[in-house]
């Protein structure tokens, strides 16, 4: 353990029990006392006006050359004959990283019998498209796509590396990261490039979303992340870029199968997938009962969205949980979220609160979702929707 | 078949309040609960001990308290428990944390398969799982929504995509971490409760462990955080006043001047 | 208040709150709205070794008693007493076994119903036998090596769902209630029916249901204890289960206090929230009052019957007696206090009011529980004057 109040220094003025995020200080006869469930975070260090408490500095070995590792890599998530919409926003973002450490960007594509898709990429940002087009690489599974990207990471060395935070990116990076033996932060929402020291300065929701922070990985390589779809930009898309195509073989690369791809079952529904909506009607306790989600069926349809709920809502059993949004639901990013009953839970929040516009429609102006709305309603849902829905109708006439 | 629970205590976040002035947490009051995602684990660990025999073990890393996340992990059905806990595991970041995990694993033994939680609701990282089995070279599958089967040798698994699931075969031993889909969780049962309050669980220090201190905790983690600040807060949000029609009205221009909507008007 | 549990009553009252919490309230209404019978509740209260409180250990229990049967019953009926009902009427089911069987019964029927994989139930009511149990037409005879059972009862808790019935029955009618003997009759048993689910006022995901006897034939090691004991067994399970309708209704009074109050302190009315009026402070002090007053008696009771001594049928029926009566005034003045939305399904106090009334009715209506106490008070004070 390496942090320390000084006690000599400590006025007892209690700023650090409320700032720790993981309530591990309590005062012991006056004076600030760290206790087990400190997780060196730092954030007492940073509030403390006097100064007393100190975070011992570990002296770590250098593991890595680090000045061998250059460049930015995306990962291409390819499935089904389609590039993740994620990785062209990744593709932006590490151009404009790129730009800062003046170097390239590569994106490495997985699968087999891959359709050509080295326009798109090196037109939304590549420099390097590297293609890895294999039998092996039929169907996504992670030991497999994990060894290969392992391999291809250890010989080419880029210094970041980032992927979409997709089911498939949250499950494969963890592994090539530890194989690697180098730090992965989850689902961050930001970056920037710290030049001095030429690091990733990674920002994340942590804490279920109450707190940011901000992550380095200052001795090892690459510095690798996954990123929440629909947070980064994708650049205007240039179709006279020129990129470089390598095709990679596997001749060379030990490849351990112990999971057999047997077979993928697609579950299609009407409605559009929630993560990739644009338009999301969400409705929380305040709809009352499952009929009243018609309501805002109705409205989705209109807006060509999809149809949202808070947690209250699935629990009472109005609507099943795929459409529940929050942190033990979907995180969900569309460009409006019309909020819709809902109070503002933390819980709901985090799911949605990233979300380009929020509207939100609420008796109570209290209720915590007007924190986080950019126009309110302080009025029924049940006049509000039908109302706006009417107008649509109206404006689009189908009245 | 002997199975392997991860479980983590962790500080109910839907209980969490902010601080509206110094934008803070409030703390008080804040229950330590086991990692939701966990409780699908326990469960589905003991199912499968239920239907064909074994041994179910929970393990978990953290303070002397996540002691209580094991004992209710043993009134739902888990046979035995361990606790790893050492200051110096303290401050770990997901590499040094499955690094102490996988060893605290190989001190348990023997084992078919470990089940994990997706992930848990204050790391929200849903990396420990994969590092896990990358440190004990065993395969892995995560976002498992049901186990089809499973034998001696391979289980057959179903895991959830963003677009439906894919069915998967594994060798086994292997790792898998489960969704919400996968069971029902139980509630704890009297006779487990019972257990659970007269067994003594075992904790083992970095020592114990016989672990490279150089590997664990602050020291062992390869990321560091820098900075924590409160969430940008959106300015205050715009009230639309007016008549219900007024405000339908207002709400909808100002959408479509923003690029929201795209609606003649 | 602090009623000075053991940790292990601790434990039972935490878990049963838990279960309540957690699994009942968010079932309850849709329970109640398609008087569905709740199996699914059944599962969880099973797995949580809940129906084995009363059992002993020997027989895969957890050695419960009065008290601690009450505790978990009270708890469970604070979220919804139809289902705490179904719960209790298994273990009413299972006492006649528990208390007169012969090792072998025991042996065969308690660790089912202890682990819950099979609900029991008790049979006594007939169309015209209710309060006068003496009344009893369902005839037993004795033929070879089998009884012979033809008769109705009526509106028995759990019929048809459970699989174990302890069935009260005439074996000599000559013999008025001393002809009376109890029975096991098993689910499937030849010439063993039931009929149609009965509508009822409140709990209504309970299934309530006649038992049809057409020459049920049944072997004759089914008889618990000998012929003639029948009433004798049927009055030693009232005696031991009336306190658990009390700790039911006190559960129910409860549940509803507690929506009162918290529905006070939301409603805003004259610009203030109406708990600061006095007129709902004294309704609401009152029904707390009797509440608690209710819990304490129940509590003391249960805690005298575990002591065994030998006759308690008098404060084992104001143990039923007050709680229930109780349970009425507290669930009604909780709708009033609800106003408007209180008398709505969107509200639980108004399911809460219309289960209430069963307590006052079910295991010996409120007026037969007035005359055992009243003849045990002549009885008593016969003795000592």
């Amino acid at each position: 353990m390496s942090i320390k109040v000084d006690k000599e220094k400590c006025t007892g003025c209690e700023t650090c029990v409320d700032t720790c995020p993981f309530g591990a200080i309590t005062m012991v006869e006056g004076k600030a006392d760290i206790g087990d469930q400190c997780n060196l975070c730092g954030a007492c260090q940073e509030v403390c006006e006097v100064g007393a408490i100190s975070i011992e500095a570990i002296e770590k070995e250098e593991v890595q050359d680090k000045e061998a590792y250059k460049g930015i890599w995306v990962y291409g998530e390819y499935r089904k004959g389609r590039i993740a919409p994620v990785v062209y926003e990744l593709l932006g973002e590490g151009r404009r990283l790129a730009h800062k450490l003046n170097v390239d960007v590569s994106c490495i594509l997985l699968g087999y019998e891959l359709k050509d898709k080295t326009r798109d990429l090196i037109g939304y940002g590549a420099d390097k498209v590297y293609l890895v087009d294999d039998a092996i690489l039929k169907d996504f599974r992670d030991d497999v796509y994990g060894d290969v990207l392992t391999d291809l990471i250890e010989k080419h060395k880029p210094e970041i590396f980032l992927a979409g935070a997709t089911s498939i990116g949250r499950s494969l990076i963890p592994k090539v990261a530890t194989h690697l033996n180098t730090g992965l932060t989850a689902d961050c929402t930001d970056f920037d490039i710290d030049l001095e020291k030429r690091l990733l300065l990674q920002t994340r929701p942590a804490f279920g979303g109450n707190i940011m922070a901000t992550i380095v990985c200052p001795d090892r390589r690459p510095q690798m992340a996954t990123v929440r779809p629909k947070v980064m930009k994708k650049m205007a898309f240039d179709e006279n870029r020129e990129g470089e195509i390598i095709k990679v073989t596997l001749d060379s690369i030990n490849i351990k199968a112990r999971t057999r791809f047997i077979e993928s079952v697609q579950q299609v529904s009407d409605a559009p997938n929630l993560s990739e909506a644009d338009v999301i009607v969400s409705g929380g306790r305040g709809l009352k009962d499952s009929k009243n989600f018609g309501l805002l069926q109705e409205l989705a349809t209109l807006l060509n969205g999809a149809v949202g709920a808070s947690r209250g809502a699935v629990d009472a059993g109005w609507i099943p949980y795929f459409h529940q949004v929050g942190q033990t639901g979907k995180t969900v990013c569309p460009k409006l979220y019309i909020a819709c009953g809902i109070s503002g839970a933390v819980q709901h929040l985090v799911g949605m609160q990233s979300s380009e516009v929020i509207v939100a429609i609420n008796t109570d102006p209290h209720a915590r979702i007007f924190d986080v709305a950019t126009f309110g309603i302080v009025r029924d849902l049940f006049e509000v929707v039908p109302a706006l829905t009417k107008r649509i109708k109206q404006a689009i006439g189908c009245e | 078949m002997d199975i392997i629970v991860c479980i983590k205590q962790v500080p109910d976040t839907g209980q969490v309040k902010i601080d509206p002035h110094t934008h803070t947490l409030i703390r008080e009051g804040v229950e330590s609960i086991i990692n939701p995602y966990d409780r699908y684990a326990i469960e589905e660990g003991v199912r499968i001990k239920e239907r064909y025999g074994g041994k179910v073990t929970a393990i978990s890393m953290g303070p002397p308290q996540a002691k209580e996340a094991l004992k209710e992990a043993i009134s739902c059905g888990v046979d035995e428990a361990v606790l790893l806990c050492d200051r110096a595991f303290a401050g770990a970041d997901t590499l040094a944390t499955t690094y102490t995990l996988a060893k605290g694993i190989e001190q348990i033994g023997r084992f078919d398969l470990i089940i994990c939680g997706k992930q848990t609701i204050d790391g929200d990282t849903a990396q420990v799982g994969p590092g896990v089995a990358e440190r004990l070279d065993i395969p892995y599958v995560s976002y498992v929504r049901k186990i089809e089967f499973i034998g001696n040798r391979c289980a057959r698994v179903e895991r959830m995509m963003d677009d439906g699931y894919d069915i998967l075969e594994m060798d086994l031993p292997a790792l898998i971490t489960v969704t919400k889909e996968i069971n029902e969780p139980r509630l704890p049962s009297l006779k487990g409760e019972v257990r659970a309050a007269s067994i003594e669980i075992p904790m083992y220090t970095a020592k114990d462990l016989g672990i490279d201190i150089n590997k664990i905790g602050l020291a062992g983690s390869a990321t560091e955080v820098i900075k924590i600040f409160p969430p940008p807060k959106k300015g205050q949000y715009e009230r639309i006043e007016g008549t219900l029609d007024e405000q339908v009205e207002t709400l909808l221009k100002k959408l479509k001047e923003l690029g929201i909507i795209n609606i003649p008007l | 208040m602090d009623y000075f549990l053991t940790d292990k009553q601790k434990m039972i009252k935490n878990l049963a709150r838990r279960i309540a919490e957690e699994k009942i309230k968010p079932k309850r209404a849709e329970l109640d709205e398609k008087e569905e019978f709740p199996w699914e509740l059944m599962d969880i209260l099973a797995k949580s070794d809940l129906f084995g409180l009363i059992i002993p250990t020997e027989y895969g229990g957890f050695g419960g008693g009065c008290f601690e049967n009450c505790l978990a019953v009270e708890e469970l009926g604070r979220a919804c007493i139809g289902v705490a009902t179904t719960f209790a009427a298994s273990g009413l089911g299972a006492y006649p076994i528990l208390f007169y069987g012969t090792e072998e019964q025991k042996r065969k029927y308690l660790p089912e119903i202890a682990s819950g994989r099979k609900l029991a139930a008790f049979a006594l009511t007939e169309s015209s036998a209710g309060s006068d149990a003496a009344g009893i037409q369902t005839q037993a005879t004795s033929s070879g090596d089998v009884y012979i059972l033809n008769g109705t009862k009526q509106w028995i808790t759990n019929g048809g769902e459970a699989e174990v019935y302890s069935v009260i029955a005439m074996t000599d009618r000559t013999r008025g209630a001393r002809g009376a003997s109890a029975f096991i009759v098993e689910k499937g048993d030849p010439g063993f029916s039931f009929g149609r689910k009965e509508k009822k006022m409140g709990i209504r995901c309970s299934s309530t249901r006649e038992l049809i006897f057409d020459n049920c034939r049944i072997p004759k090691d089914r008889i618990i204890g000998r012929e003639g004991m029948g009433f004798i067994i049927a009055m030693k399970t009232f005696d031991e289960a009336r306190p658990g309708i009390g700790a039911l209704s006190v559960g129910l009074a409860q549940g509803a206090l507690d929506e009162a109050v918290r529905f006070a302190k939301e409603r805003v009315q004259f610009g203030k929230p109406i708990i600061s009026f006095q007129a709902i402070q004294h309704m609401l002090a009152d029904m707390a009052t009797l509440t608690e007053a209710a819990r304490a008696l129940v509590y003391a009771v249960a805690r005298y019957i575990d002591t065994r001594p030998r006759d308690f049928s008098k404060v084992s029926a104001m143990a039923k007696l007050f709680p229930s009566d109780v349970a009425m005034k507290v669930t009604t003045d909780a709708v009033q206090i609800l106003g408007g939305h209180g008398y709505m399904r969107d509200y639980p106090v108004e399911k809460m009011m219309r289960d209430a009334k069963i307590l006052q009715i079910y295991e010996g209506t409120n007026q037969i529980q007035r005359n055992i106490i009243g003849q045990a008070l002549n009885k008593e004070y016969g003795k000592k004057f």
